[in-house]
């Protein structure tokens, strides 16, 4: 496997590989909160802004049509990244915490009723908790939440029982930022269809680290960010089935959403135009089709397969230090090393290890209830993307040691 | 290894996040209150004994990091005896120093204190070191709202 992935020669891809850190080359594990940027996508925002820059879907100028014909090209490009039938089902939004409030707001509002139920997991993240709540406030429908065990994996006997004829909509995590853990999504789907209700996949973390088809997975909506997906921040995706998009309503009112207006009434904008309300992030969408040309040229299966590699090694070498627990220990999961030391705070871990030029998230992961459910206040979490190496899991875990010593 | 890091945690520092001084529940506190840093998921409980404007006795429970605990600590000890206008006093320098706002370099009238001064080169964690303080000051407003510091 690793004579076939030449992670040297991507590293040189990636130009912010280079710098260093109080003195000592940058470690980046912080993935799961934002990925770095190839060069390929950084050449494309400079080029877009140096030569092909307008607005788009506005002007009958040349530079106009230029931008649309990328913007439309990079929505062409996602759309068989993740093999979905149409571009009409490719709405652009700012990231998956848009996407979510986008289906809350719209399939939600317009389709629930108080006493009908929403289902959750325990281990989601923020963004797939608070929209829901704010739509159960606007709605009177209620929020149920199916467990998970110790290793973090959703119980699915649990899960089952609590799909019942009240259950209006289901939104599960792909893969949980804050264990690891990748859930059997596909059979979520399968057991939630068979009761007539619809899925959302809030897939931030799993599109960066493994192949995504959404017409195999057969959910109804998929969301994802740009930034965590190599891509530029602020621009992200909401894959939806194009019969449930035509009959959703609206969410955000504005131009580009709309085909005529008079004072006494609007007609909406075919899809996916009547959910992109406003001037969209032009270039940062574009970047979004460069990133994803650049993870093609390396392959979706191999960066899954040299991932699964670097967790193996970095999970084997973790469990060596007795001090340390590994917080996620889901049979399937991702590349991602949540953990706590004995007596030693993330914080302290998360500055100490910066010391080293290497950069983690410590906190909460903006999933305070699994963190509650682990009965710690934080975890530090290491979250490896295809550019990180073995080396570096070794000066990770050296790094890990030396504080558990500094500490004493 | 860690050199670089010996301002921020000094040996003081580590001795009273292994040995927090007053870390227990005070049953006859005149006033209780928990804060909270939403950032990093720290969570503190003060109790505080408040008589004749002095306080007599402060404590507290919780989990947070060695800067955060030593902080706590280092603050139970320096603040008893002292009234509720020299504690915000006390405060107010100790937070103008942490934050860089006050860039001395002679740390005298912070006594104890000093050994977090260090802190103001570590933006991320002055939040650490001011969520105790933050939660007196509002303990001694009699404020019962959880505080937060955001």
């Amino acid at each position: 496997m690793i004579a076939t992935f030449d992670v040297a020669r991507i590293r040189q891809d990636f130009p912010i590989l280079g710098e260093t850190i109080h003195g000592k080359p940058l470690i980046y594990l912080d993935n799961a909160a934002s990925t770095q940027k190839p060069k390929a996508v950084l050449d494309t925002l400079l080029h877009v802004y140096e030569h092909d820059y307008a607005n788009v879907h506005r002007g009958v100028h040349t530079l106009s049509q230029r931008a649309t014909d990328l913007f439309e090209g990079a929505r062409e490009k996602i759309r068989a990244f993740i093999n979905a039938r149409d571009i009409k089902e490719i709405i652009f939004v700012r990231g998956t915490t848009e996407a979510v409030n986008l289906v809350a707001q719209s399939y939600g509002r317009s389709s629930l009723q108080a006493g009908d139920e929403i289902l959750i997991t325990a281990m989601e993240h923020h963004s797939n908790i608070v929209p829901w709540q704010m739509l159960c406030q606007q709605t009177g429908a209620v929020l149920k939440v199916a467990p998970i065990n110790l290793a973090g994996e959703i119980i699915m006997e649990e899960f089952e029982a609590l799909l019942t004829e009240r259950t209006k909509l289901v939104s599960v995590v792909h893969m949980s930022n804050a264990l690891g853990t990748i859930n059997p999504v596909k059979r979520i789907v399968e057991i939630a269809h068979a009761k007539g209700v619809p899925v959302m996949l809030d897939g931030a973390q799993a599109i960066p680290h493994m192949p995504v088809d959404v017409q195999a997975l057969d959910c109804d909506f998929y969301a994802f960010s740009g930034h965590k997906l190599c891509g530029p921040s602020g621009i992200g995706v909401l894959y939806g089935k194009e019969a449930l998009l035509k009959a959703m309503p609206p969410w955000q009112g504005g131009g580009d959403m709309i085909r005529m207006v008079t004072f006494a009434k609007s007609e909406y904008n075919t899809l996916p135009y009547k959910f992109e309300a406003g001037t969209p992030a032009i270039a940062e969408a574009i970047g979004l089709g460069a990133a994803v040309d650049y993870l093609q040229t390396i392959g979706m299966d191999k960066v899954a397969a040299y991932e699964q590699l670097l967790l193996d090694y970095a999970t084997q070498k973790a469990l060596e230090i007795p001090a340390l627990k590994i917080i996620g220990i889901a049979n399937d999961k991702g590349a991602i090393l949540s953990f706590t030391l004995h007596h030693i705070h993330p914080h302290d871990i998360g500055t100490m290890l910066d010391q080293l030029g290497i950069a983690v998230r410590a906190g909460h992961h903006c999933a305070m209830p699994v963190m509650d459910f682990f009965g710690v206040p934080a975890t530090a979490r290491a979250s490896f993307s295809f550019y990180n190496t073995v080396e570096e899991v070794d000066v990770l875990i050296d790094g890990i040691k030396q504080i558990i010593e500094v500490f004493g | 290894m860690f050199d670089e890091l010996r301002d921020l945690y000094q040996e003081v520092v580590f001795d009273h996040n292994r040995n927090p001084r007053n870390f227990r529940v005070m049953e006859d506190a005149t006033r209780k209150i928990d804060g909270f840093n939403p950032l990093c998921g720290d969570r503190i409980t003060l109790y505080v004994k408040v008589h004749d404007n002095v306080i007599e006795d402060v404590s507290f429970q919780g989990s947070g990091c060695a800067i955060s605990t030593a902080s706590a600590s280092l603050m139970t000890e320096i603040v008893r005896g002292h009234t509720e206008e020299e504690t915000h006093e006390i405060f107010e320098l100790f937070h103008r120093i942490v934050t860089g706002e006050d860039s001395r370099t002679n740390f005298d009238e912070l006594g104890k204190l000093a050994v977090l001064a260090g802190v103001r080169a570590y933006p991320a964690r002055v939040k650490c070191a001011t969520l105790a303080w933050h939660s007196l000051e509002a303990a001694l407003k009699e404020d019962a709202e959880t505080v937060s510091t955001e």
